[in-house]
């Protein structure tokens, strides 16, 4: 089967999750995910998508192997597809599920901290449920240190419980946007079911009916399971408070706010009205409600359906088919360079577990102080590491004066928003900048490794202290550091500088 | 009797997995209905099963040419607000 042009874009949401330290600061920071049992925190401690402090070491990838789906949801649109997108739903290639083995294997050799593979679409996995176990039984033989994972959508959940379970995939992701028929019929206009094409509340009434019963039973046979919901303005935003609580009441281990993406140029359904995205603010307002006692996760980067890499990180391109046709892999080899290096991760991580955490401010005299919201480029390892200019992304941390806690992170430019900053196009540079500008707001000042003049001065212009002093320094202690010396010389006794536009 | 995948297809197997009659290829640059194979699921369905899981408007035509999804019965999207974007080959 040939795909000259890809198939594209169930925009579901697979990629991450959160273990780590979604509510508590991440590094050395304890684990947000420490109230689970020891057995559960073992099977996701290495999870970059489950745990937050994981994501800084470990990598994953995602095959796409699962072209059809069975529902349509307003946000995705099936016919797009651009080298340049990052987000749920889009592919550049779709693989068979012997090439998809070839792959992993081949990344797998190359990139030893990859620990996770998942299939994610673009289409959704049980609507290809051949192709999606095909993949699954070939690796869980070839490749049996390599957890497996799948996403999604829960319609055909129930039905493929039993088999999920069979083939030790130990972790599941389903898209759970409602609770009930009426938000729902304004997300799905239809779902394929019993040999129909179903529209309406009744469409979405059977949707969330499977999807509620798919949860139950993959919980009751012990599987792990996350929900992810897309945050959908004037949609479904209150609604998924009740929707947090009550997959948590029914044992899903962490639930994934992650916000809408709507473009017109995407041509869906939501992008072409005009629904708009929320804001970061709104975001992360919604993620903090949820919360209450439920790992809530943060990191999320809402990757493409055959991301490879560190979260947040793309290298499909140095892996398609035709940069690996003819490949040798020596598995047995590779399988225990990779133990070692895990092993390496996993000591590193487990002492961090085990150190005190150095509260900011802790001590006899609790200073007093506002908190403050600390933007960071990292390329990962924890650590302040990379060149302003080259962060397509910042990590986002609060300081206040009981801890360092990680909020989540910005994009600045990862998917498409049509011609005018296209990376093709070579007028980008300017508006980079200005998006950069845009993605930082509210941050009061940014960490990173290096940064140029002209963005120092911008930087400065719209309220945001740009600071390369801590370039290389653990993130979390940076961000303590930087915190104290604002409050030292009496900068947190007033509000935030207003922010203004540079 | 038959329908037909047009240029319109995009390949997403949706078709190939639920024709009663196993009439759907997956042929090069699109899919491919058998005419001789195809019964638009007379006998087996109310609906031919085809264009009941088909996500793309237009991409599956009657032997009149007759799209069984006409543009903006799926997505809901009117199509007067399709045509500044150019949609159809967008990014391909």
């Amino acid at each position: 089967m040939k795909h000259s042009f890809f198939p594209i874009v169930p925009a579901k949401a697979e990629s991450g999750t959160g273990l780590g330290c979604a509510s508590s600061g991440c590094g050395s920071a304890p684990d947000a995910l420490s109230h689970l049992p020891d057995a559960i925190r073992r099977k996701v401690q290495d999870h970059p998508c489950y745990s937050e402090q994981a994501h800084h070491y470990f990598a994953r990838m995602h095959v796409a192997v699962a072209p059809a789906c069975n529902i349509q949801c307003n946000y995705c649109n099936r016919k797009f597809d651009c080298a340049n997108e990052s987000r749920p739903g889009v592919v550049s290639e779709l693989l068979e599920p012997d090439q998809a083995i070839r792959k992993t294997l081949a990344v797998a050799a190359a990139v030893p901290q990859m620990t996770v593979l998942g299939i994610a679409g673009p289409g959704d996995p049980l609507a290809n449920p051949e192709r999606t176990f095909a993949t699954f039984r070939d690796l869980a033989e070839r490749a049996p240190d390599i957890k497996l994972c799948v996403s999604t959508n829960g319609l055909r959940l129930p039905e493929f419980a039993d088999e999920i379970a069979r083939h030790s995939i130990d972790h599941v992701t389903i898209t759970i946007n409602c609770v009930d028929p009426e938000i729902g019929a304004k997300i799905y206009p239809w779902i394929y079911w019993d040999h129909r094409r179903i529209r309406g509340v009744e469409a979405a009434r059977i949707l969330i009916e499977q999807q509620q019963k798919g949860l139950e039973m993959l919980v009751a046979k012990g599987v792990l399971v996350k929900v992810n919901s897309v945050m959908i303005p004037g949609i479904n935003d209150a609604h998924l408070k009740k929707v947090s609580k009550l997959v948590k009441a029914k044992g899903a281990f962490l639930h994934n706010v992650m916000p809408l993406i709507a473009e017109a140029e995407h041509g869906t359904y939501y992008g072409v009205m005009g629904q708009r995205g929320p804001t970061t603010a709104e975001l992360q307002a919604l993620q903090d409600e949820c919360a209450g006692d439920m790992a809530m996760m943060r990191h999320c980067r809402q990757c493409r359906a055959d991301a490879v890499g560190m979260l947040g990180e793309d290298r499909g391109s140095e892996f398609s088919l035709d940069k690996i046709a003819g490949q040798e892999v020596d598995y047995e080899a590779a399988m225990v360079k990779r133990k070692a290096v895990h092993d390496e991760i996993t000591a590193k991580l487990e002492a961090q577990r085990q150190q005190p955490v150095e509260k900011v401010g802790a001590g006899e005299t609790v200073q007093r102080g506002r908190p403050v919201l600390m933007a960071v480029a990292t390329t990962g390892g924890s650590v302040i590491n990379q060149h302003f200019g080259h962060a397509r992304e910042f990590l986002v941390y609060e300081a206040n004066d009981m801890d360092v806690r990680f909020i989540g992170h910005r994009k600045t430019d990862l998917y498409c928003t049509g011609a005018a900053t296209c990376p093709e196009d070579e007028i980008r540079g300017e508006s980079v900048l200005d998006r950069t500008l845009t993605a930082l707001a509210g941050c009061e000042v940014v960490l990173c490794a290096k940064i140029g003049y002209e963005p120092w001065g911008r930087l400065e212009a719209a309220g945001i202290q740009p600071n390369g002093e801590h370039a290389m320094e653990p993130i979390e202690e940076a961000v303590a550091a930087v915190w104290r010396e604002m409050l030292d010389s009496g900068k947190l006794a007033a509000p935030p500088a207003t922010q203004k536009r540079a | 009797m038959a329908l037909i995948i047009n240029h319109l297809c995009t390949g997403c197997d949706a078709c190939l997995h639920v024709c009663p009659n196993d009439a759907i290829r997956a042929e090069s640059p699109y899919y491919l209905i058998e005419a001789v194979l195809c019964t638009e699921c007379v006998g087996d369905h109310a609906k031919a099963q085809c264009a009941a899981i088909c996500p793309i408007e237009g991409a599956i035509v009657d032997e009149l040419g007759v799209a069984l999804n006409p543009l903006g019965s799926l997505t809901g999207i009117p199509p007067y607000k399709l045509h500044p974007f150019h949609l159809v080959e967008a990014h391909s």
